[in-house]
C-alpha cells in the first residue's frame, strides 16, 4: 500500500494522475437524476473504441487496393481467425454509432442541454457528429461492393453543384475522372487516420468543456446554484463510483442488443448491410436503387426534394448547419421540455416526426406523393428552426422548481 | 418506459421493412445450413454442373471439407475438378477468356451470390427454365430474362414449355401471359426429387456465402447468455452503491 501511495505521489509531483481522477470522476459532480436518456454519452464513447479496437485488426487483414478490396473482405471473412466478428462488430458499429448518437442529440433538444452556459459542448458535438458522417461515408467505400462505389459516385457528384469550381472540385476529391483505385487509397487514409484523430480530439473537447461548466439534467436546474456548507452540490452526486457504476448496466443492455444484432441479423434485414454490396465494385454497371445509409436518409430525402440540385445541395447542407445556431435561435429562459410551454413541445414533436419520415422517405424512389411529402417535410424540419425566437419568446412556460425532481 | 420504447422502435423503423428489390415473384424455399447430407449433395451437383464456369474464389476446399464432414480424399477424389487438392480455391475450371467468348460474359463468381440475390432467388432461377427458341441456347429464365445461361441441369429437370393464356386488359386489349408450364422432355429425376436438388444447391450457396454462419447463432447464445448474468451482477452492484441517494 505505502509503495502503490509512494508511486502515485512520485506520479503526482510531475504530471495530474490524482488530480484528473478527481476533476474528471471522483469528485465531478453530477445531478443525481439522470435518467434512460443519459446512458447515450457513455455509449458513444463506448461504440468509439469498438470501431478504433475493431478497426486496428481489420485494417490488419484489408487492402486497400480496387483489385483486391472486396477479396480481402471476404478473406476477412473466411481465412482470418474471427475474422467474421471483427468484421460484424465493425459494421454493426457503424450503425449502433448513429443509434446513439442520434438519441444522444434528441436528449440534448428535449433538456435544452445546448443552452447557455453549454453553447460550446453543444458545437463539439455537432462537430462531433459531422465527422462522423464523413467517417461513415468515408468507411462505407472501403469494401468495394456495388453500393460503396456507386454511393461514393453520387455523394462525390454533389460537390460538382457548386458553381465554377464544381468540377475540379470532384476531380480533386476524387483524384481520377471516376471513383477509382486512387479514390480509394485516399478514403483509405482518411478513414483510418486523419478523421479518427480528429474525432478523438473532438470527443476530448466535448467532454472537457462539459466538465468546466457541469452537466445538464432533466429538470434542466443548475444545481451549482445549491450548495452545502463544503461547497457541493446538494443535488449533486460524485460521478465515481455512482455513474461508473450505473452505466455499467447501460453498458451490458447495450451489448446485449448490439450481440443479438451482430450474431443473429448482421444484415440487419439489409439496413446494416446491403445485398447490393456483396457484388463487387462494376464502374459499367449502375445498381437499380442508389441509396445511401440509414442514417444519410433525412438528408438525402431533403436533397432530392428540390428540383435544383444546386439549391438542394444547399439546402441539405443548411438542414446541419442549422443544427449549430440553436443555441442563439433558443429564446426562451427554461431549458428543460418538463418546464417549457405547449408551443415548444409540439415544435419538438413536428421536429422529431419530420426527421424520421425524411429518414424513410430517404430510402424510397423519389416519386409522385414521396417528393411532395418530402418537400413538405422538409419545410416542417426548417419551420422548427426558423420560428424558433419566436414561439419560444412566446412560449407558455411553467415555473422552475429550486432543486431536481425525481 | 413506454416513450422510450416508442423511441427506441421509431429508431429501429426502417428495419421492419425488407431492403431486397423485387421483380418477378420467387419461389420460396427454407434451406438448412446445418443439414449435412443436403450440403454435401449440393456441393457434389454445385460440383458437377456450376464450377466449370462458375467459381467459388473466395471459399478454399478444405474449408468446404471440414464444414461439410468430408475427408481430404472424399473431396479429392470426387469434388475437386482435375488434379487439385484440398489446399486450392474453389476455381472454376474454364478460363475467363474463352466463357466470355462462348457465353458473351464471363460467368459471376458464386462466393458471395446467395448473400447478394437471395435464396428464394437461387431457388426460382433453377427451376425457371423455359424453352424459348429466340435464346442463343434455346431456354429463358423467369427471374432472369434473357440470361446468358444454358439450362446445364436439363438432364435432371427435363425441359418445360410455357402455356400461354389471353386475358383482357382495361383498355379491353388482349394480351397473352404465361400461365404455368407443360413438360416437353421428362427428366432422370422426378419432379419432387429435382425441386430436392435445387434446393440442395441452394442449401450449399447460402453455406458458401457465410461460412461462419455455421458457428455465429450459437455462439451469440454464450456471448448474451453471459451478458445476462453479467447484467444481474451489475444490476446489484449499482443498486448497493444507490441506496443512499434519494
Amino acid at each position: 500500500m505505502s509503495l502503490m501511495s509512494s508511486f502515485a505521489g512520485w506520479v503526482d509531483d510531475r504530471f495530474p494522475m490524482s488530480k484528473m481522477w478527481r476533476e474528471h470522476l471522483s469528485e465531478y459532480y453530477a445531478p443525481k437524476n439522470f435518467n434512460f436518456w443519459y446512458f447515450f454519452g457513455s455509449l458513444a464513447l463506448l461504440v468509439l473504441v469498438i470501431q478504433i479496437v475493431t478497426g486496428i485488426f481489420l485494417t490488419m487483414s484489408y487492402k486497400p487496393d480496387a483489385s483486391q478490396a472486396f477479396a480481402s473482405v471476404e478473406f476477412i471473412m473466411r481465412d482470418v481467425q474471427w475474422g467474421w466478428l471483427i468484421r460484424y462488430l465493425h459494421s454493426t458499429g457503424a450503425s449502433a454509432f448513429f443509434v446513439v448518437v442520434y438519441l444522444h442529440m434528441f436528449r440534448g433538444l428535449m433538456y435544452g442541454s445546448f443552452k447557455k452556459p453549454r453553447e460550446l459542448v453543444w458545437i463539439f458535438g455537432m462537430l462531433i457528429y459531422v465527422v462522423l458522417m464523413a467517417e461513415a461515408f468515408l468507411g462505407y467505400l472501403l469494401p468495394w461492393g456495388q453500393m460503396s462505389y456507386w454511393g461514393a459516385q453520387v455523394i462525390i457528384s454533389l460537390f460538382g453543384a457548386v458553381p465554377g469550381i464544381g468540377e475540379q472540385l470532384t476531380l480533386w476529391i476524387r483524384g481520377d475522372f471516376v471513383v477509382s483505385d486512387a479514390t480509394l487509397n485516399r478514403f483509405f487514409a482518411l478513414h483510418v487516420i486523419a478523421l479518427p484523430i480528429i474525432l478523438l480530439a473532438l470527443v476530448v473537447a466535448h467532454i472537457i468543456a462539459l466538465h468546466e461548466v457541469g452537466s445538464n439534467n432533466p429538470d434542466g436546474i443548475d444545481i451549482k446554484k445549491n450548495k452545502d456548507e463544503n461547497g457541493k452540490p446538494k443535488d449533486g452526486i460524485p460521478f465515481h463510483p455512482y455513474y461508473t457504476v450505473k452505466d455499467i448496466v447501460g453498458t451490458i443492455v447495450f451489448l446485449i442488443f448490439f450481440s443479438a444484432v451482430v450474431f443473429f441479423v448482421p444484415e440487419f434485414g439489409g439496413w446494416f448491410l446491403e445485398p447490393a454490396n456483396f457484388i463487387p465494385a462494376d464502374p459499367l454497371k449502375t445498381p437499380e436503387h442508389i441509396v445511401p445509409l440509414w442514417y444519410f436518409t433525412p438528408y438525402y430525402a431533403i436533397l432530392r426534394a428540390v428540383p435544383d440540385k444546386l439549391i438542394g445541395v444547399v439546402l441539405m447542407a443548411a438542414a446541419i448547419v442549422v443544427l449549430f445556431l440553436l443555441p442563439w435561435l433558443d429564446r426562451s429562459p427554461v431549458r428543460s421540455v418538463r418546464y417549457r410551454g405547449p408551443l415548444f413541445k409540439l415544435a419538438l414533436t413536428v421536429f422529431v416526426v419530420s426527421f424520421l419520415v425524411l429518414g424513410y422517405l430517404g430510402t424510397q424512389p423519389a416519386t409522385g406523393i414521396y417528393t411532395l411529402l418530402a418537400q413538405i417535410f422538409t419545410i416542417l424540419y426548417f419551420a422548427f428552426f426558423i420560428l424558433m425566437p419566436w414561439y419560444t419568446k412566446i412560449d407558455k412556460d411553467k415555473p422552475v422548481p429550486e432543486r431536481v425532481t425525481k | 418506459m413506454k416513450k422510450t420504447i416508442a423511441t427506441f422502435l421509431l429508431a429501429f423503423l426502417p428495419g421492419l421493412a425488407t431492403a431486397a428489390g423485387g421483380g418477378a415473384h420467387l419461389e420460396e424455399v427454407s434451406v438448412n445450413i446445418h443439414d449435412e447430407a443436403a450440403l454435401q449433395r449440393g456441393a457434389k451437383l454445385f460440383s458437377n454442373y456450376c464450377l466449370s464456369c462458375h467459381s467459388v474464389e473466395f471459399q478454399r476446399w478444405r474449408r468446404t471439407a471440414e464444414d461439410l464432414g468430408l475427408s481430404q480424399d472424399q473431396v479429392e477424389g470426387s469434388l475437386i475438378p482435375g488434379d487439385g487438392t484440398v489446399n486450392d480455391m474453389m476455381d472454376n475450371v474454364m478460363p475467363a477468356e474463352q466463357s466470355e467468348n462462348w457465353f458473351g460474359v464471363t460467368p459471376p463468381d458464386l462466393s458471395v451470390v446467395a448473400r447478394s440475390r437471395g435464396e428464394d432467388w437461387l431457388y426460382s432461377y433453377l427451376k425457371g427454365f423455359y424453352l424459348d427458341d429466340s435464346r442463343p441456347f434455346g431456354v429463358n429464365n423467369t427471374v432472369f430474362s434473357n440470361v446468358g445461361m444454358p439450362h446445364v441441369l436439363w438432364e435432371l429437370e427435363g425441359l418445360k414449355k410455357p402455356v400461354y393464356k389471353t386475358v383482357t386488359d382495361e383498355d379491353g386489349e388482349e394480351h397473352k401471359v404465361r400461365d404455368g408450364f407443360e413438360y416437353v422432355t421428362e427428366g432422370s429425376m422426378t419432379h419432387s426429387e429435382y425441386d430436392r436438388a435445387a434446393r440442395d444447391i441452394v442449401t450449399f450457396l447460402s453455406y458458401v456465402g457465410e461460412p461462419a454462419r455455421l458457428e455465429r447463432p450459437t455462439l451469440g447464445v454464450w456471448v448474451i447468455g453471459f451478458l445476462a448474468v453479467l447484467l444481474v451482477f451489475a444490476y446489484f452492484m449499482k443498486r448497493e452503491f444507490w441506496k443512499d441517494i434519494h
